[in-house]
């Protein structure tokens, strides 16, 4: 069932562009329509995501240190593992968010004759850092469709990616990556018993979607060569607001739109959030400098204390025999 | 040893072959569908109602985890719900770490509770799933809506049932969160189901009783002040007794410059009594002008074990005490979670401190400027000051009887990044010092198992699976270097590993970090060491080499 049902639910989506496109000629509603549907789910829902995680402070001030802290002078501090400042908190972040940082520790445990051992394992770092870089790329690299003239960044880009020219359309290595990183998260999800038995219905969506979307492009690229000029006419269109679809755009073309369509609208209502969850977890993006700058609660209770005055009322005689100064005024 | 746990052929036994992901097996049923059972050894006996009422806590009565009926209040479902609304409310935290998780699994097999059970529920992933589950249901369109295929469900009493399991099979080490790309904390929503439970009146008297007691005389044991002061003074004369040195201690007196904190297990639990012996000898030899409240006589606060209201009444002593006394900063012992309270959370509940100055070494004049604002110091951040000043007179082959390697307690290293002070103060004080291997110690080290309140007889059975990955690496230079000593700087880690040991090593013994600096201090006047602070024989000592130590 988390399985099946994620499957077949993108089954039956591309299904939905097959007929609505090709048999009922929606071409409006898929080419103009969702799109601009889905770009203002995506923007509204994330403005209220974040929105709703900002509604809320961060009460305490709680880094996980994973290196010696600023202590005493002479004792070495390991800055991007336990900052205390704010550019070193900047370095650690960096760190998470390009590089994977924690990511990269990751072990894997065995037990054998009564042993525990560690072994390393970065599989899933080098595999989820790839699939994350080829997926920037990528979509840095479509914005040749939406610019005209293509600046010479993205052509730059374009020609590094394109490096083995061993197909026409030019072969994107990108293209090649993103297919072994899915398909190597996938199989991990499917095979591992371990993730297996902790994945989701929603674990499974977004791999399978973004495969599709994979598929469905690189079908369109390599495959059925679809017009680019017209595609750039249509994205062209959405973008100065003018409502037109062109002719014959083939039916590939509109499954990756649509697909893509969806996955911005799933964004923000799902785990995919993690994106902005990284940049906000509190375990990194704060200093561990505790105990030298004040870190405000707002909400700070009150809260009643046992104060010492109860504490000698209820001890007096008791402290007395035991020669335990009291209060001075009392003690008269 | 206890009655609540097997012998340790059979729970290795159990661990290896049982044990469902470690030993490469799938559990039959999802974890949606798998019910908890209790059986000896795996709870902990509930809170009691007097002591529930002394501390004007929610639902006292009589009750035990393993009853049918936990007679919650007839409206708990809604209590729990707002609740967790109301947390919600108030910490970002909580949020992001809700509803980021990526479900990478990195995290599964990083807890000790997974390693020694193998218990899918207690892969920290899982573990937040548990509430997770009722947060989607609760609070997010696609739960409601889709209900189990979103991973959401039903809060019902069994979910309770398992939470009181599962959130006390977590000690709020913090591991996983060091591997999880996105930080997220499990201890997080370990506090969060903790304090929820506590609010419909679940929870565990091991964590309430100390609770109370703290409340009331100062301290976990419900000591009084004149019985505190007693029990200092027959430390004083144990120290006497080895070294001819008369020490002397001052109680609540105004006008000191230093108000001492330490763990109340320091001065009647063995081993960490002669941890307190080493503290009292390092500050005679240095002549510190202190005290020691019976008042403010916890530095440990297992209100953090329950909720941030409980943890700010009992912490707020500290301040409230230094201030009547009038000294100029406090300095603490050595203790974890007492160290993560007053590091991560003291100034910000209880400060600002405005009314001490900024701590300033009377020794050496090292200004501890990271303490700048809460103006507590920790003891090792003291003592290695005082070393690498060269004011300590030290003797450290009156610890080579010990080869000793060092436990990093979970909350000095991942909450504070306490890592070199130690090492360092270890190896000044004494010669044969090894560490455990790479992956189980720093900010990898492995939880005692018996953190967070969770150090009772009753409870045994998981507290040795727990400490099982701990035990596992010492075991390793047991067996290579002879390593006869663990070293902690936790008073909870004093008690529990011992137990541990005991356990799974036996022939290594545990201490904390001052009781071997007091073992090679210097005093002046001391008569002959020939025994170690435990009054264990020391080994002859060639004195030929270095005539002037
Ligand atoms: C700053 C941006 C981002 C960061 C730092 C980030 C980081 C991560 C990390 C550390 C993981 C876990 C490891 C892994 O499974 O690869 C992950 C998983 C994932 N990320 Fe991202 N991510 C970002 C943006 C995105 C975006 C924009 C998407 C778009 C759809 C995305 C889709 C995914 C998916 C589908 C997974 C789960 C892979 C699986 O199921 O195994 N991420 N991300
Ligand atoms: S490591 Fe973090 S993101 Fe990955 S499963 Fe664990 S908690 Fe979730
Ligand atoms: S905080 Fe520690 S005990 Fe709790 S789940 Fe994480 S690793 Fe396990």
């Amino acid at each position: 069932m988390k399985i099946l049902y994620p499957f077949l639910s993108i089954f039956v989506l591309i299904i939905v562009v097959f007929i609505g496109v090709h048999q009922a000629d929606l071409h409006f509603l898929f080419g103009i329509i969702i799109p601009y549907v889905s770009i203002l789910v995506f923007l509204i829902g994330m403005v209220l995501r974040v929105g709703y995680w900002a509604s809320s402070p961060v009460p305490f001030r709680i880094p996980t240190t994973a290196g010696q802290g600023k202590t005493l002078p002479w004792i070495k501090q390991d800055k991007l593992e336990s900052p205390s400042t704010l550019p070193q908190v900047l370095g650690r972040m960096a760190l998470e968010i390009l590089l994977f940082r924690s990511l990269f520790r990751n072990t894997k445990a065995e037990l054998s004759e009564s042993k525990l051992a560690y072994g390393s394992n970065k599989w899933l770092w080098l595999g989820g850092l790839a699939f994350h870089w080829t997926m920037l790329i990528i979509i840095v690299r479509h914005y040749r469709l939406f610019l005209e003239p293509v600046p010479g960044m993205i052509h730059l880009i374009e020609s590094l990616d394109g490096f083995f020219e061993i197909t026409l359309p030019t072969f994107y290595v990108t293209d090649a990556l993103i297919l072994i990183c899915v398909s190597f998260l996938l199989l991990r999800r499917l095979l591992v018993p371990q993730i297996r038995y902790i994945s989701l219905a929603a674990d499974y969506f977004p791999l399978f979607l973004i495969f599709s979307i994979v598929i469905s492009g690189i079908l369109m690229r390599y495959v059925l060569k679809t017009d680019v000029v017209k595609i750039k006419m249509l994205i062209g269109g959405l973008l100065s607001f003018q409502f037109q679809v062109p002719e014959g755009i083939g039916t590939m073309f509109y499954v990756h739109l649509f697909l893509v369509c969806v996955l911005g609208i799933y964004f923000p209502f799902s785990k995919l959030v993690h994106m902005g969850g990284v940049f906000l977890s509190p375990t990194r993006n704060l200093a561990n400098n505790n105990r030298e700058k004040r870190h405000i609660n707002p909400w700070n209770p009150k809260v009643k204390i046992r104060s010492y005055p109860e504490y000698e009322s209820e001890f007096r005689e008791k402290m007395i025999d035991a020669e335990i100064p009291l209060e001075e005024e009392k003690n008269e | 040893m206890s009655k609540y746990v097997p012998t340790r052929k059979n729970l290795l036994k159990s661990i290896e072959e049982e044990s469902n992901f470690l030993s490469g097996l799938t559990p039959e049923k999802e974890w949606l569908d798998t019910p908890i059972s209790f059986r000896p050894g795996n709870w902990c006996h509930g809170g009691k109602p007097q002591v529930i009422e002394s501390l004007d806590a929610p639902n006292p009565r009589k009750w035990s985890p393993n009853d049918k009926d936990w007679q919650l209040p007839a409206n708990w479902q809604k209590i729990i719900h707002q609740g967790m609304k109301d947390q919600l409310d108030k910490s970002r935290t909580l949020k992001i770490f809700m509803d980021t998780c990526v479900r990478c699994g990195a995290c599964a097999d990083k807890c000790h509770f997974f390693l020694g059970s193998g218990d899918p529920k207690n892969m920290p992933v899982l573990r937040q799933e548990l509430i997770r589950s009722i947060y989607r249901k609760d609070f997010t369109l696609g739960g409601k809506l889709l209900g189990r295929l979103a991973g959401a469900r039903e809060m019902t009493e069994d979910v309770l049932k398992e939470w009181f399991m599962y959130f006390h099979q977590c000690t709020e080490c913090r591991r996983c969160s060091v591997f999880c790309p996105f930080g997220i904390d499990t201890a997080e929503f370990t506090s969060m189901a903790r304090e929820l439970m506590h609010s419909v009146g679940v929870n565990i008297n091991w964590i309430m009783e100390p609770a109370s007691n703290c409340n009331r005389t100062g301290n976990h044991l419900g000591i009084e002040p004149h019985t505190f002061k007693q029990m200092v003074e027959s430390l004083v004369e144990d120290i006497e007794d080895v070294t001819g040195v008369t020490v002397e201690p001052t109680f609540n007196r105004k006008g000191a410059e230093i108000l001492f904190i330490t763990p109340s297990g320091d001065i009647f639990a063995d081993p960490g009594v002669y941890t307190m012996m080493g503290y009292l000898l390092l500050f005679h030899h240095i002549g510190l002008d202190y005290t020691i409240s019976t008042y403010a006589s916890e530095g440990g606060n297992f209100g953090s074990f329950v909720s941030h209201d409980l943890t700010k009444k009992l912490n707020a002593k500290m301040y409230h005490e230094a201030e009547r006394l009038g000294v100029k900063w406090i300095l603490g012992g050595e203790c974890g979670h007492m160290w993560r309270v007053i590091h991560q959370y003291m100034d910000t509940m209880n400060g600002p401190a405005d009314f001490l100055e900024e701590p300033v070494s009377p020794i050496t004049g090292t200004k501890f400027e990271n303490a700048r604002s809460t103006k507590m110091v920790h003891i090792a951040e003291f003592t290695a000051d005082l070393i690498k000043n060269d004011r300590l007179k030290l003797d450290p082959r009156r610890n080579n009887h010990r080869t000793v390697t060092f436990h990093d307690s979970c909350n000095p290293v991942r909450a504070m990044g306490m890592v070199e002070e130690p090492r360092y103060i270890l190896k000044n004080v004494c010669n044969n010092f090894h560490e455990m291997p790479e992956n189980t110690i720093r900010e990898q080290t492995f939880c005692c198992g018996s953190g967070s309140g969770l150090n009772t007889n009753e409870y045994m059975d998981i507290r040795m699976r727990g400490g099982f990955p701990r035990a596992n690496a010492v075991k390793h230079v047991h067996d290579k270097h002879k390593v006869n000593l663990l070293t902690a700087i936790c008073a909870i880690d004093r008690v529990t590993l011992k137990t541990l040991m005991e356990y799974w090593v036996p022939g290594v013994e545990v201490s904390g970090l001052h009781e071997l600096v007091g073992n090679a201090l210097v005093m002046e006047g001391e008569s002959e060491r020939t025994e170690d602070l435990r009054e264990d024989p020391l080994e002859e000592i060639e004195e030929d080499e270095d005539e002037d130590i």
